[in-house]
This record gives structure tokens, sequence and C-alpha cells, in this order.
């Protein structure tokens, strides 16, 4: 059976010169960056080499970038981080109703610990008001956590605006970039951004490393405590073979860039448009604003988790974010915040594309949406509802 | 995730769609958990002469519904009645554990259909009404329903409770 895999956002592939570097790391090398022999200075040189390549990809000196375990060590080291470290200064986080769950629960953790969190809604399309956001602040807030690309409906933020406003006021500013960095231009002085989070995984990386941004002189506790690494930020052994595929990862990122975008938005704009041929369907995310890679929609009359089966089984795999597939069967707080009503959010879908997808399969795939769709409609009493008016 | 028998019943449902002369009717769940069941049944000499299911809902909610009218059909009315969610599901040679309470409401909508056909032919002698299995998963959280399966705390805009679909302020026994 063919295979088409279209769930990207969720793991993909490595870069086969990503895993080249790997291997060639793990048959060669294997010292500690911080020991003070030679062999360590060899490590320290491939770490080093490895945090360039990851500051050049969102335009940041080298030393601002903290390598972490992923990208939710990032943000709850970003997010805990700096409300700790400016308690004094204040107790008040704000944030918008899209961000990751990363970023909602650690503000629920911090709210528990005393801290004041303000939530800004967005709009049909995603989109968060700047407006809003200096609206909320207040003489006690420290923090203002807004993703760059939000990672179900795909619709960018504008960031840069929010980052004028954070500036003006002297607030720390965070921004998820997990969904977005490596896949679009990231550049942390455009976005004016003082932390931002990066994972590897999502630009053909290995999961289980990703970096944090952290401009000079930003104020931010660590979140792990020991030993002396990453210039006392965060403590731990280094992760080199991680790190060095995440080096890699990031240099084809930046050098491959716009050709990735041109290949992923052909295959997104094909996707769309074939989209047109099924009823009832909305496509979530801003129309233009958004990630080239990703496409989310949300078919009426059924639930998400049955057409991820029917597809699965015509080798074609997809995710859900009606989150019935995974531990949690409530739905998406994304969904519910531009406007789908609760039968709608569970029933979306989120395909993500990737450099290994063609337009053969994306037809492919919309064929058997097509049909499996109309299947399950076919047993849905809301379906008979609406058809009987 | 799921047993083969599960994925054969979502793959190919036994007895979908709806009887339009049908004796008795039963609707239960409702879309915020994502799982909707409506059964309609026809009735000759007490027993289930035939059986209809149209349900919304993920592939656990759908082959739950295929088997419960699979095993439905033919019995007595008395017999249906003893068909049991946790029946169905061990006929299904297991459920995950966060779908076996949300996505199973098929034999509550057999049940339903049945009271439903008593009540229309009101005036005939009632079997005792079938103790309600205990339902350890709702529980009462500031006056509302919730799913610990699901981590379902039911905003207040939502009127209904997903395991009976009755307005969200009650005890389950």
């Amino acid at each position: 059976m063919e295979t088409i895999y279209l769930d990207h956002i969720s793991a993909a592939p490595l870069h086969p010169e990503v895993k080249r570097a790997m291997i060639e790391y793990l048959n060669n090398g294997f010292g500690n960056p911080v020991s003070q022999h030679r062999i360590g200075d060899v490590a320290m040189e491939v770490l080093e080499g490895s945090r360039a390549e990851v500051a050049k990809l969102i335009n940041a000196d080298s030393k601002e970038v903290v390598f972490t375990s992923g990208g939710t060590e990032s943000i709850n080291h970003a997010m805990k981080g700096v409300a700790f470290a400016r308690r004094e200064k204040g107790n008040h986080i704000i944030t918008s109703n899209i961000e990751h769950n990363s970023v909602l629960k650690c503000l629920r953790m911090l709210e528990r610990l005393g801290y004041r969190v303000t939530s800004v809604p967005v709009d049909e399309y995603g989109l968060v008001d700047p407006a809003d956001v200096k609206r909320a602040i207040t003489d006690d807030t420290i923090l203002v956590s807004i993703m760059h690309a939000n990672n179900e409906i795909g619709t960018i933020e504008p960031v840069a605006e929010i980052g004028k406003v954070t500036r003006e006021r002297g607030i720390s500013f965070h921004c998820d970039a997990v969904a977005s960095a490596g896949v679009i231009p990231v550049d942390v002085d455009e976005m004016g951004v003082d932390l931002l989070s990066v994972a590897a995984n999502q630009f053909y990386g290995p999961s289980g490393v990703g970096a944090l941004y952290i401009r000079e002189k930003t104020q931010v506790w660590p979140l792990l405590d020991g030993g002396l690494q990453e210039d006392n930020r965060r403590a731990g052994t280094h992760n080199m073979v991680g790190i060095v595929g995440m080096g890699k990862a990031a240099q084809l990122a930046r050098q491959e860039m716009s050709q990735r975008m041109e290949h992923l938005l052909q295959l997104k704009r094909a996707f769309v448009d074939g989209l047109g041929a099924i009823d009832d369907i909305f496509i979530n995310g801003h129309p233009t604003q958004s990630l080239p890679n990703l496409v989310s929609v949300s078919v009426s009359y059924v639930e998400g988790e049955s057409i991820v089966l029917l597809l699965d089984e015509e080798g074609i795999y997809i995710s859900t974010r009606s989150a019935c597939a995974s531990g949690s069967l409530r739905a998406s707080h994304v969904l519910l915040s531009i406007g789908r009503d609760y039968a709608t959010a569970q029933g979306t879908l989120v395909f993500s594309f990737g450099m290994i997808n063609t337009l053969q399969e994306v037809n492919r795939a919309l064929e058997v949406l097509n049909k499996s769709v109309e299947t399950l409609r076919n047993i849905s009493p809301l379906y008979k509802k609406k058809k009987e008016g | 995730m799921y047993s083969e028998i599960v994925m054969n019943h979502f793959k190919n449902p036994r007895n979908v769609g709806k009887i339009e002369d049908a004796d008795g009717v039963g609707e239960v769940g409702n879309p915020v958990c994502g799982d909707m069941m409506t059964i309609t049944i026809k009735v000759k000499n007490d027993r289930i002469d035939d059986i209809k299911f149209q349900t919304f809902g993920c592939g656990a909610a759908i082959a739950v519904s295929s088997m419960v009218t699979e095993m439905a059909k033919g019995k007595t009315l008395e017999e249906a009645m003893n068909i049991t969610s946790t029946s169905v599901a061990d006929k299904l040679e297991g459920l995950p554990k966060n779908k076996l309470h949300c996505s199973n409401l098929g034999a509550d909508a057999l049940h339903q259909a049945i009271m439903d056909y008593y009540a229309r032919t009101e005036g005939r002698v009632q079997p005792k009404k079938r103790k309600r299995e205990k339902v350890e998963h709702i529980g009462r959280r500031e006056g509302q329903c919730y799913c610990p399966y699901c981590d379902l705390e039911l905003p207040e805009e939502v009127p209904t409770c997903t395991l009976c679909g009755k307005p969200t302020v009650h005890r389950h026994e």
C-alpha cells in the first residue's frame, strides 16, 4: 500500500544530512564539552558550531542561545524563569487564548503561586489584536507570551507589533516559535522578542532537543539547577548527538528555506483548492497570514478520529485535534476560541505537509478524504437532521 | 489502538440507518464530548424485530452502536434490557480506557428506545425498570457533571450532560 504521510507537525523524518551528521558524531565523538582536556575541547567546538547555526537561523547572537530538551522545556524555562526572576517587580502575565498547552499549563501553575494572568481573545482567524495586549498591560505586568504561529491552525500572529508595545513598557516578551522556527523566517530583532522557544523536530532535526533564545540582560532564572553548563543558564550534561542534529538541521533550514516554502505552499494551495469539492467544511486559520505547511479543516457532522481511522486504512496519515484520538477528549481550545461550535471542533483534521510529499499524494489524499467523509456522514444523525432541515 | 473486532464493526457497521415508522426511539449523548447516538426499533411479539442506528462519534462510538444493534436484534425486550455497556465492551474485546465510558453509549440508547416503546404502549404490563448501572465516572464538581476520563468540565453555556443528555445540574445515582 502506498504510504502518504501528512502529519509532519507531529513528527517528521530526519533530513538525510542531519542523520549523517548525527551518526558521524555517534561514531567519532563522545567528549563532554565542559571537560578541561582536549577531548572536551573538541566537543566544545562542535557544541559552539551547532549553537552558531541555531543563532543564525533566528538572527540571534550565539551567546543568547541556550540548548534545551525541546519546545516544552524552552517554554517552561521562559515562562517560569521570567516570572520567578521578576517577582519583585510584579505578578501579572499576559497571554492569548490560543497558546500551546505548554504555555497554558505553566500559567495555570503560576496562578496557583499567586501570579495573575490575562488572556487576550483572538478573532475568527485566530489573530491577536496588539491593541488588546496594550490595553491589558498594568503596572504589575512583567511578561507577555504570544506564539509566533499557531500549531493547530497555522495563523501567524503580529508579533513585531506586540514586541514594540512590550519594549516601550519594559516588559519581557516571550514568543513560542516552535511551530514556525525553521519553517518560515524568524528574526528575534525584527520581532522584538526577549525570549523565543524553538524545537529541532519541526525542521527535520531530532526530537528531544530544542533551544531557548534569551536576549542579553533579560532577567530569567534557570529552570534546571545543577552544573554550570550553558553559561549557568541550563544545567545538565549536553545531549551532544541531538545538538549536532539540531545544528545541522538549522543550517539546512536556513539555506533551503525559500525553496521549501515554495514547495509546501504549492501543496497547500492544491489541497485547499481540492477541499472546495466537499460541502459543509471550514478551513481554519488566516487565509494568507499562515504557515505554508499546515491546513486545518473542520468537517461538519462527523467526528475527527473516525476520519483519521478511515484514512489510516488507506495508508494516509494525518492527525486530529478533536483530541478524541489523544488522551483527552476535550474539544480544542484553539478551535473554540475562533468560534467553532463543539460539534464542529470535534470534526477537525490537521494535514501537515513536508518535503517528501508530492502533488499526486495531495490529490490522492483529497480523493480518500472525500469518500471517507461521505461514508461517515451517512451514519451521522447530525447530517441526517441537517438534510431533513 | 482498537481491537480487530472494533475495527471490523467500525469499517463495516451493521444496521445503519433509521426506521421511519419506529415503535421506539432512543437518543443519547451530545456533540460536546464528540458522541451522539440514535437507535430506532421495531417491536413484534415483545421481540426486537428490527433495529437501526445513527452515530456521530469516534471509531469506538460507531463500533459500539453497531455491536449493540447486533446483540439486540431478535432478543425479547426483557433480554435486551439486560444488555449493558460492559457486556457490549466485552463483546468488542475491550475498549481503550478513555473510551470505555464516553463513547460507550450504545446500551443507554437501546434502553431508551425500549422505554420509549413502553411509554407509547402504556397500559401494558412493563417489566421492572432495570436498575441503572453504577456510573462511577460521573462526579459532581460545583454543580456540574464532569467525566475524569475525558477531562471535560462542561462550561455553563453547554446545557446537557455528556452521559444522559439532561441539563447539567443534576446527580447521577
